[in-house]
């Protein structure tokens, strides 16, 4: 990725930077100037939001081919995550076994590398997720090999 | 008068305990956790450094305070592994706050002391009314070359406080610092590992500065040790400090908050900040805190503190004691892929 382009982006990496429609009231991540919903009417409507950083697993997936840069966590866990405001983002969730990730689980924003352009190049950072407030023992009983129908 | 407005920390959810990392190079475990009084140490995951530690620390830290990016007009991060060499840990701090552009930020190098001596300068700053808030931070993310004493010990982690004049949960009485040239650990340009002085690091060094700098902060306040309810040094390994705390005449009541490397390892510059995160974490009102932050090269930092009311209005949740029962075992093997210590050639 290039400098001009992450730099660009900071605010909506660093700080979950997204926009509310004031048209329909709903919410966007990434951050845009325009909701196809409500059409031209939307355009000077469009207001940045900062998101709380909180929401719920909707669908999660490990990864045991880990893309470039990503070699050091495999396997690792990235999900489906819908916000508390609405809009659904894709990101990895850390500090955890990868397969401790269920939907519906509760997650939270931490602040995290995200890669590096190399090893003398810029380092980007931005938004990741943790899981937060689950009782991670329970939801793993529940895939317990026995329960599985085969 | 000036004082800490808000405080936060952050750990990382790794750790690996003494006696695997002895098992690799065939050494006694145990001895070395006894020898050091260090059982296990944080360990960073691969997407964690000095910038996201600081960031997460100084979230926390305005979170507590109900503070705005507005709020704050300087920035500063002591670290000794900041991950740029060239471009500030403090600039990424403050956007990630919401703090840019109006304020100032640098980043303080002084070893294991650079965070408090970005204290002493928001002291500077903020009790002349230049800024209404400051933040410092102690920070950290060092490594001991494999199977050097300091791979027991090396560890990661971070703390900041804020400054300023409103507010404060606990105001700093006198701050004084004892500084001289001495050697006693180093890391030249461009070289991934430190190197140190062995026992030389001891005597000479850590015991000097901070003996010779508690003596002084307790000459500056008229103050014994019996009038402080906590005490907090640096603490490289788990001895040093309670040796010094005993030397200068503090009892293991006063020292047992603050005192984390047994369970965490040496957080270096985030030693103190953390330590004293753990002892505001539990402060009442009314309660005197004597902090004393070492950095190598060599120079000694002394804060006395009194917590004020002001505390327990905070949310004072997300302790560092969360944070620390959060901390899951990993393996040697593990550590080595977090840690960038596996040569991958050609592959990565």
């Amino acid at each position: 990725m290039s400098v001009p382009r992450f730099w660009r982006e900071l605010d909506t990496r660093y700080n979950l930077i997204g926009s509310y429609c004031k048209i329909t009231d709903t919410y966007h991540y990434p951050r845009r100037s325009f909701n196809p919903e409500a059409g031209r009417e939307s355009i000077g409507s469009m207001e940045d939001y900062q998101f709380k950083g909180t929401g719920t697993v909707v669908t999660p997936t490990v990864v045991h081919q880990a893309q470039t840069g990503y070699e050091m966590f495999g396997p690792y866990c990235m999900a489906i995550i819908e916000l508390d405001e609405g809009p659904r983002i894709t990101s990895q969730i850390v500090d955890c076994r990868p397969d401790a990730v269920k939907s519906g689980m509760r997650v939270k924003s931490v602040f995290r590398k995200l890669g590096e352009d190399s090893e003398s190049g810029i380092l980007h950072y931005g938004t990741k997720f943790i899981l937060f407030g689950n009782d991670t023992d329970d939801e793993l009983d529940e895939d317990n090999i026995d329960n599985v129908e085969l | 008068m000036s004082g800490i407005v808000s405080y936060g920390a952050y750990i990382p959810s790794h750790k690996i305990e003494t006696g695997e990392i002895a098992s690799v190079w065939g050494a006694d475990g145990s001895a070395w956790a006894k020898n050091l009084n260090v059982y296990s140490k944080s360990v960073p995951g691969p997407d964690e450094d000095v910038i996201t530690i600081a960031v997460e620390a100084t979230r926390l830290a305005m979170k507590r305070a109900k503070l705005g990016g507005i709020n704050i007009g300087a920035i500063y991060t002591g670290s000794e592994s900041h991950p740029y060499a060239v471009k500030p840990t403090s600039t990424i701090v403050a956007e990630a706050i919401g703090a840019t552009p109006n304020l100032t930020a640098a980043d303080f190098e002084f070893a294991c002391k650079a965070g408090t001596a970005a204290i002493q300068t928001c002291l500077g700053i903020v009790g002349n009314n230049q800024v209404e808030n400051g933040i410092a931070i102690g920070v950290d993310t060092s490594q001991g070359a494999p199977g050097d004493a300091l791979e027991y010990s090396a560890s990661a982690g971070g703390g900041t406080v804020i400054i300023g004049n409103k507010n404060v949960i606990a105001t700093i009485n006198h701050t004084t610092s004892y500084t001289t040239d001495t050697p006693d650990f180093w890391r030249r340009e461009g070289q991934k590992y430190p190197r140190h002085g062995g026992r030389f690091t001891g005597k000479p060094a850590f015991f000097k500065h901070v003996m010779m700098c508690g003596k002084m902060i307790m000459d500056m306040a008229g103050s014994k040790p019996e009038d402080y309810d906590y005490v907090v040094t640096h603490q490289p390994n788990g001895k040093f400090p309670i040796r010094a705390a005993k030397s200068l005449g503090f009892t293991e009541e006063q020292y047992k908050t603050g005192l984390l490397t047994p369970r965490i390892g040496n957080t270096y510059s985030g030693a103190v900040f953390l330590g004293l995160a753990a002892i505001l974490d539990i402060a009442k009102p009314g309660d005197r805190i004597l902090a004393v932050a070492y950095g190598s090269g060599a120079g000694s930092d002394g804060f006395d503190l009194t917590v004020t009311d002001e505390i327990a209005k905070m949310d004072r949740s997300e302790t560092v004691e969360d944070m620390i029962s959060r901390m899951e075992i990993i393996n040697y093997a593990t550590y080595a892929k977090y840690r960038g210590k596996l040569n991958m050639g050609d592959s990565k």
